[in-house]
């Protein structure tokens, strides 16, 4: 049952080798951190990292189906799960349960995105059984009390209405809604206004119901505890659960609107700009020459083009950077910044002639080498903490990309020719795209719709 | 300056989110969407318990500090060197120059020109960044172990050796505006920070932002960011903080053949600022923004710091902080949101890591219909039980128990670790004081606790400052 997979990582370009160690007292040689795939013995299957060195464990877990599966008109009620599962759970008030936690110095958090609904565990090893028992009362027995839901929401509703003085947020809010018009990822995974007030209890329990279930769930351990031991637990906190998860279908989308500019009136000195169109999604071989294409367009902290022409050629901006998004259902390439309201149309034009040049002449083969030498060398910096390394192996099942991931991700950057990138560039640039803007009013060029 | 339920400002904050400024933050979204950011977890207390690597700490002929924090669990260096030299210590009406200069390291050198710096650590997969706030101005890079030769040797070429021309320093300022729009300009609650903050400062220059007021950010030019930097950027004046997979003696070596090299351009002067007289008056200011859906309430209280305290108050104003404010089991919390039902979220930081006398903040968001005379009546009542009847056992040792374990979980990133003592080495602390700090906390008393309360919670040493979408003026009167 054991598929060891050694975590480290090759770099071809400049020769090094960059171990994600685990074992300080150990002599470098050993030095190589296992992952290790468990079953529990209720056949609950997860990634460990034993590292007897430390004294805490690190669990992170997520289950497939978030704000997604929330019904229709009641968005944000994945998120309020979240909130309410450790508002008292099993035989404890919701009082009490925050003072258990935090007289052991635990951390416990829960958080729903689109896709997924995730939690994360840290505790000092001496106190496992206590944090592993109220994660378990939290997960499979939360009591979703009505002075706890409506205190919650009150707090859902704060955020929200704190939310319409953010341009960034309005931007945001406003190009998913035009892009996925009639499906859920149109909605805010928090909510709206509108739909947080009608969200009942029931909404939450049948939520719990359809997500939280065995055959979806995806978990990483990292710390001071050995497999048997992990078994054990796993099987404590979610043995209870269903084996089966009842989740809503969810369609596949494209985004639309593309080719439409929509600006948003708000009385502030800086306009935010969001630009996005249609990406790659994660299983497409194109991903990860499209990564890479990213990195070099927008995805580089200080060296992209974005960053070069937009910030330190113009000083149109402090921040601007491209992504590629993929989704379960859906893939996007994004692009934002913000800029001086009467700067507005020159550095969109700035942005969308950079896009261009990259969809029709690509990188150079200098960019496209230290693109691909930054990716490999930059990895481990993604594992040099206990934290660090549950989050990345969560998000690895997440995407199904297999225990050997690792070992083979920076084999796959390196395998991305010019020919790829010249591909993809012309498959994600070479498109029409979708822009919002927040701010004053300013005139912007109308091209297409 | 949001305070969720996470509560994550209500532990021991190093450097207030609103307080230190980034030169160039990216968003750096990446394919893999990134699940809810935990805290960082470390084992500073038990490797020392273990007999873990010892921390070296030396200084260099030409006065340079130098601090080593092995963590041999991945071969990875955070290399960071951190300036004594932060807003605080700008001449009046050159307001936003510390923050100025610290863009400004990034334009390169005679040896070293424009943009090589950063594409080396582009090229080698390197992270860099730095920050700036009130007391210290930091640069960092996050690397394999193999090139901490090489970062250390750009790091001090342009400890002196930087050359600005209008052509680069110019587009910069305009950068530097856009981060005002940002961070300032854009966000009401930024912007009432601001004003709380001057307010309570009547001579200090804590008072000012530290990204600057924005007609002396505009005036500020080439000539400006020079004479800054060669008044304060010498290796006498610097801390280099390296932590990961490295020992004392192999970077002491380095050290010498890198920083070593750099002599010392300037004598510096100590930093002694223009210090508060003792406050007398209770202060309350108003500002309306039209955006403004959620109103808020922002209290500031001047109190000691790490550094100007009396041994153990500052533990205890820590003890303090996280009693009162610190997440679902504050009294704060407790009072305004769960009992009294009067708001949808409160609690208080204490920003300890400071030169001179330094902040405790409590804020709150009222529910809907709530009036600002409740909402702090209701704080001011909650103060007032510790001050008069002190703690209680239960959440003492709960208090003491988180706080402790903060520093047994900083410990599993190097990062954090880095970050936490470049910051007290900056502001009058030593590697001493920092490690020491959980037996300092554990040390606390009940009593001194509720004494913090009584003697730095006095409402005649706060301002109060209220954000809303219209001056009371304006209203119409329901009451």
């Amino acid at each position: 049952m054991n598929l060891a997979a050694r975590l480290f990582l090759q770099r071809a370009v400049l020769g090094a080798l960059i171990f994600v160690g685990a074992f300080a007292a150990l002599p470098r040689s050993a030095d190589a951190t296992t992952v290790e795939r468990i079953v529990s013995p209720g056949g609950i299957a997860a990634w460990l990292v034993s590292e007897p060195s430390v004294p805490l464990i690190a669990m992170d877990f997520a289950f497939k189906g978030g704000a997604t599966q929330d019904p229709p008109n009641r968005a944000g009620v994945a998120n309020m799960t979240a909130a309410l599962l450790d508002e008292g759970a099993g035989d404890i008030d919701s009082d009490s349960f925050h003072e258990r936690v935090e007289s052991k110095a635990i951390e416990m958090g829960f958080t729903a995105t689109r896709d997924y609904i995730s939690g994360s565990l840290r505790t000092l090893t001496e106190n496992q059984d206590e944090a592993f028992d109220l994660l378990r009362l939290a997960i499979t027995k939360p009591h979703f009390d009505p002075v706890d839901v409506e205190r919650i929401r009150e707090q859902t509703l704060s955020a929200l209405r704190r939310a319409t003085m953010s341009p960034n947020e309005l931007a945001t809010e406003r190009w998913w809604a035009t892009a996925f018009a009639g499906h859920p990822y149109a909605q805010p995974p928090r909510g709206t206004l509108e739909s947080v007030p009608a969200i009942t209890v029931d909404d939450l329990k049948n939520f719990t119901r359809k997500v939280f279930a065995r055959d979806i769930l995806k978990v990483a351990i990292v710390g001071n505890i050995d497999a048997a031991t992990a078994g054990k637990l796993l099987d404590r906190v979610f043995g209870d659960l269903p084996a089966t998860s009842a989740l809503s279908p969810v369609a596949k989308a494209i985004p639309q609107g593309l080719g439409q500019k929509i600006a948003v009136n708000l009385d502030v000195p800086q306009s935010v700009l969001m630009i996005g169109g249609a990406g790659i999604l994660r299983k497409d071989p194109d991903f990860m020459p499209a990564f890479v294409l990213n990195h070099i367009l927008g995805g580089s902290a200080f060296s992209s083009r974005l960053y070069k022409e937009v910030r330190e050629a113009r000083g149109l901006a402090y921040s601007v950077y491209s992504a590629v998004m993929p989704l379960d259902y859906a893939a996007l390439f994004m692009s934002a910044t913000a800029t001086r309201s009467d700067r507005t149309s020159q550095t969109l034009e700035v942005i969308e002639a950079e896009i261009r040049k990259m969809a029709e002449t690509g990188p150079t083969e200098e960019e496209l080498a230290k693109a691909k030498s930054f990716l490999t060398g930059s990895f481990g910096l993604r594992f040099d903490t206990s934290t660090k390394i549950a989050e990345q192996l969560v998000l690895i099942q997440l995407d199904e990309l297999g225990i050997d991931y690792i070992d083979k991700r920076n084999g796959l950057v390196e395998a991305v020719t010019m020919a790829d990138v010249k591909r993809v560039a012309k498959r994600l640039l070479d498109a029409r795209m979708l822009v919002t803007v927040v701010g004053k009013p300013q005139p912007i060029a109308a091209k297409g719709g | 300056m949001e305070h969720r339920k996470s509560g994550i400002h209500g532990v021991r904050v190093i450097i207030p989110a609103w307080a230190a400024l980034a030169a160039r933050i990216q968003s750096t979204a990446v394919g893999l969407a990134g699940v809810a950011a935990a805290l960082a977890l470390a084992f500073q207390v038990a490797s020392a318990a273990a007999g873990g690597p010892e921390i070296a700490n030396f200084t260099l002929q030409n006065g340079l500090e130098v601090v080593v924090i092995p963590d041999h669990r991945t071969p990875v260096v955070t290399h960071m060197i951190w300036y004594k030299v932060g807003s605080a210590d700008e001449t009046p009406g050159k307001s936003g120059l510390a923050h100025f200069l610290e863009h400004l390291m990034f334009k390169g050198t005679a040896k070293n020109p424009a943009g090589r710096f950063s594409q080396t650590l582009a090229t080698i997969g390197g992270q860099e960044n730095a920050f700036t706030t009130a007391d210290y101005t930091a640069y960092f890079q996050r690397i394999a172990k193999e090139y901490l030769p090489l970062v250390m040797e750009f790091e001090a070429d342009r400890m002196t050796g930087l050359v600005l021309t209008d052509d680069n320093v110019l587009p910069e300022r305009d950068v530097v505006l856009e981060e005002f729009n940002m961070r300032v300009a854009n966000s009401p609650e930024a912007r009432i920070g601001e004003q709380v903050a001057a307010a309570l400062y009547l001579n200090h220059p804590y008072g000012r932002p530290v990204i600057g007021w924005r007609q002396e950010i505009e005036k500020l030019n080439r000539d400006d960011a020079l004479a800054f930097y060669r008044r304060f950027y010498t290796p006498n004046n610097a801390v280099v903080v390296i932590a990961g997979d490295v020992n004392g003696d192999e970077v002491k070596a380095l050290a010498e053949k890198t920083y070593g090299q750099v002599a010392r351009v300037a004598d510096v002067a100590p930093r002694l600022r223009p210090q508060e007289p003792l406050p007398v008056a209770v202060r309350q200011l108003t500002m309306a923004d039209a955006r403004v859906a959620q109103p808020t309430l922002q209290r500031n209280y001047l109190v000691p710091s790490a550094n100007t305290a009396e041994p153990g108050e500052s533990e205890a104003l820590d003890v303090l902080s996280q009693i009162l404010g610190a997440g679902e089991t504050s009294r704060l919390y407790r009072a305004l949101v769960v009992d009294e039902h009067v708001a949808t979220g409160a609690g208080s930081w204490y920003q300890g890591t400071a030169l001179d006398e330094s902040r405790f903040g409590v804020f709150a968001s009222p529910l809907p219909g709530v009036s600002f005379a409740t909402l702090e009546a209701a704080i001011d009542g909650v103060i007032a039980r510790i001050a008069e009847s002190g703690v209680t056992a239960a959440e003492f040792e709960r208090a003491k128990t988180r706080l402790i374990a903060d520093a047994v979980y900083a410990g599993d990133n190097q990062a954090t670790m880095a970050r936490w003592y470049g910051a007290a080495l900056t502001v009058g602390g030593s590697v001493e004081k920092v490690t020491s700090w959980p037996a300092r906390v554990r040390a606390v008393t009940p009593e001194a606790v509720q004494k913090a309360a009584r003697v730095w919670l006095d409402k005649r040493r706060s301002v109060t400052g209220y954000l809303v979408k219209e001056l009371p003026g304006n209203e119409e009167k329901r009451s």
